[in-house]
């Protein structure tokens, strides 16, 4: 009341209880400023030390090459507009001169004497097949092993231990290398890019489907298992249904991913799109290249898109917080 | 509350069977996408032609290189000269003619040294537990258990086993060479020339140190020994310099180069991702509704990150190899910028569902634009922008290794080339499992770090 009545203004004194909770705010803002202080040294350290590194251990140096950045884009102008559409139909080329460059025609996949599919058509649905080749595979051996990963489902620690063991090892395992070790056996084909990529998905899905499976209602369950349910039974009847969409949705997520991967895996070997995008770009074949970068960009967008829609109508407005998940 | 008996649960099932059946529709449906799947799965089966790929696969090759990742051979050669043998290795094999395994006993022939190949009069290899050959000019003796194969070899024209084959030899025709197989442990060729046995032992050969290390097939007790307090071996250098030179520059497993290789990897997945964050962070902003409202703005960009995200990182990967020259920065690039598209969706997609009020306040008590941006905004999303962030750099780790592949760099490049020698599988494996180590540790830090930023529960 006296405070109040004075007509000075003074600084709000604190009580021994009130500065002791001020000296410990300001004790924490410190402290706060000091690790972000640290981090951001920490992080300006790494970055530049990295950098120093990449640049040192590249082939050409970052400022030598930097003027020839968009030297890509010179070779991507074709002769004239219609060259793209012409490589992408498998139209003849005013300019064929029996070379590699302009034997657009050469590519055509025949399926009845005049009838034909353009050769990177036929190649993007190659890969667009690998994907959904994987992704049904992942999605069968994922869908039976996340039951046995689920605590809430399988009671006996050890085989959740193996199985989510077992699961993480398919999905760090580099798709690479499987590839590379299929593509040695079998020979150069998309069989290897589809075993690589299944074997990543199993992985990838089969610990996003536990995590679902973890998360589900166990009510459905319980009831079951007063009537009698046998562990199939329960899984079957009061798990999957409420779980599926998520699945569903989560395998269609895959796909995205998957027809990514398939063209990474196409361009080391395994068929597909990939290896014809790669071989275009080593020999400049502007027309060519644009044309299947235009291919595979429409697809891409194309699957996304439809995925998406799908998706939405599955689960509805639930945000898939992270794009790839793998 | 009354209960039912089991005959009334039945009665008023009968009554109304489609309470309890589910609809048609739905059934057929089940049944249709089933049909569909299964039918697409034997379309696959022949676009692909599976089964003849399958068929016309190298299987028997596909044991061997299984093999290699965690084992290896050691080949000896022994040629008949007249009255005497000769023991050679190949060219990159750390054993010589003057440094021979302990399982192979040599009779040397009497005042003479050895020159590239070691001159003997009889060779005795065991090739684990009671397997041995007994090589001797003329005659070579096979024994696997208790049983004993006799080949009689005529120089220059013929092998020939004195009693009928058994099951674990073969031979093409009469004369021609016999193929002795052991099992896991190794196998021999007996030929009219010379008899090449493959010897395999489990384990990585040379892991440490080379052939051409002075260090070689000493025990670890005085390896360590010579680095702690033996003279020096080359007087040039330490014997710890030394063994760390050896060791780094290992010619077989190139310790040196994977290690590097490795690093670059990472340091591609780190900038890359770093940089992308650092670039989406103010884009987002931009292309979020609610904090520009400016329809065409907002557009563009979310129609620039998609455009960036549906370009390929293996497509950035290809130009920006032609660009740089292959190596780490190229890698960086395509990580950057195909992650930028992808930071920049997610981001703007957090920063349109954040919660107003907070905006609101601060601007109700009079601060500028930025500063409610500042303290309105930030601190709601930068505990999801960082786990998102964290999130795609481990999983870029990962893509780094693949994009290294096509000429991005890294340790996916070396990891190629050591397959497509079909040779080289044991440094394959080794590169994975350092990769998988790696992956492993990003893994955690990444999932502690977004833990602590965002609480226990973990968005994904």
């Amino acid at each position: 009341m006296k405070m109040a009545m004075s007509t000075t203004i003074t600084s709000p004194t604190l009580s021994e209880a009130g500065l002791a909770v001020e000296r410990h705010w300001r004790e924490l803002a410190t402290r706060r400023r000091l690790y972000t202080l640290g981090g951001l040294l920490f992080m300006i350290v790494a970055m530049s030390g990295s950098l120093w590194f990449a640049n040192e251990s590249n082939a050409g140096k970052f400022w030598d090459r930097l003027p020839h950045l968009f030297d890509f884009i010179d070779q991507m102008i074709p002769r004239d507009g219609w060259e793209v559409w012409r490589a992408l139909f498998d139209l003849p080329s005013p300019y064929a001169d029996g070379s590699l460059k302009y034997d657009y025609p050469e590519g055509r996949m025949y399926i009845t004497s005049t009838l034909y599919v353009p050769e990177y058509v036929y190649k993007m649905l190659e890969t667009i097949n690998i994907a959904l080749v994987s992704t049904l595979i992942g999605f069968g051996f994922g869908f039976v092993l996340c039951f046995l990963a689920a605590s809430n489902i399988v009671t006996q620690r050890w085989l959740r231990f193996f199985v989510r063991r077992f699961l993480e090892i398919l999905r760090a395992f580099p798709e690479i290398v499987i590839a590379g070790f299929f593509l040695a056996i079998l020979s150069i084909g998309p069989i290897p890019a589809i075993i690589a990529v299944s074997i990543h998905t199993v992985g990838a899905l089969g610990k996003m489907f536990f995590e679902v499976v973890e998360n589900a209602d166990m009510r459905p369950d319980e009831g079951l298992r007063a009537a009698g349910g046998n562990w199939v039974e329960r899984v079957w009847f009061g798990i999957v249904p409420q779980v599926m969409p998520n699945f569903l949705s989560y395998a269609l997520l895959r796909l995205e991913i998957n027809v990514r991967a398939s063209t990474i895996i196409g361009a080391v070997g395994g068929g597909g799109i990939g290896e014809v995008l790669r071989l275009s770009i080593s020999r400049t074949h502007e027309a060519k290249t644009l044309a299947i970068i235009l291919l595979l960009l429409l697809t891409i967008i194309g699957v996304d898109q439809f995925s998406a829609w799908l998706r939405k109508k599955l689960v509805g407005q639930q945000a898939f917080a992270f794009g790839r998940g793998d | 509350m009354t209960t039912l008996t089991a005959e009334q649960i039945d009665d008023i099932s009968k009554r109304h069977p489609e309470v309890f059946a589910g609809s048609q529709r739905k059934r057929l449906t089940a049944w249709l996408v089933g049909a569909g799947i299964a039918a697409y799965l034997v379309f696959a089966w022949w676009f692909f032609a599976v089964g003849s790929v399958l068929a016309g696969g190298n299987w028997g090759i596909a044991g061997v290189y299984l093999a290699d990742w965690v084992s290896y051979e050691i080949r000896p050669e022994i040629e008949f000269d007249g009255d005497r043998l000769e023991i050679s290795y190949p060219r990159f094999s750390s054993y010589r003619a003057d440094r021979q395994p302990d399982w192979i006993r040599i009779e040397p022939v009497e005042r003479e040294e050895p020159g590239a190949k070691a001159p003997a009069k009889r060779a005795i290899i065991n090739i684990g537990g009671a397997n041995t050959i007994d090589v001797t000019p003329g005659q070579v003796v096979v024994t696997r258990g208790a049983e004993t194969l006799v080949v009689d070899v005529i120089q220059g024209k013929s092998a020939i086993a004195r009693t009928a084959l058994p099951t674990w030899a073969t031979q093409r025709s009469a004369g021609d060479k016999i193929t002795v197989d052991f099992g896991f442990t190794g196998s021999a060729q007996i030929d009219a020339d010379d008899v090449n046995i493959r010897h395999r032992f489990f384990g990585w050969e040379n892991f440490v140190f080379d052939g051409h290390s002075p260090f070689w097939g000493k025990p670890a007790g005085e390896v360590f020994w010579l680095i702690v307090s033996g003279p020096r071996l080359q007087p040039e250098m330490s014997n710890a310099a030394l063994a760390w030179n050896n060791i780094w520059n290992n010619s077989e497993w190139q310790h040196g180069d994977v290690w590097t290789k490795l690093l670059q990897t990472i340091v591609m997945a780190f900038v890359g991702t770093v940089f992308a964050s650092l670039l989406a962070f103010p884009l987002a902003f931009a292309a979020a509704r609610n904090i520009t409202p400016n329809r065409f703005t907002n557009q563009l960009f979310k129609r620039f990150f998609d455009f960036l995200r549906s370009v390929d990182m293996l497509i950035w990967a290809l130009f920006f190899t032609r660009a740089f020259g292959p190596g780490p920065l190229a890698g960086i690039s395509a990580i950057f910028f195909t992650d930028t598209g992808t930071f920049g969706k997610l981001y703007s997609e957090a920063l349109e569902n954040i919660d107003d009020k907070q905006r609101e306040g601060i601007r109700s008590v009079g601060a500028a634009p930025a500063l409610v941006q500042r303290y309105g905004v930030v601190p709601q999303v930068l505990p999801v922008f960082l786990s998102q962030s964290l999130y795609f750099w481990e999983s870029n780790t990962r893509s780094a290794t693949i994009i290294g592949a096509v000429g991005a760099g890294g340790i996916g490049l070396k990891l190629w080339e050591a397959m497509r020698t079909n040779s080289d599988w044991e440094n394959v494996a080794y590169m994975v499992l350092l990769i998988l180590v790696v992956v492993f540790i990003f893994d955690n830090i990444s999932n502690a770090l977004r833990q602590r930023l965002i609480g226990r529960t973990v968005i994904d």
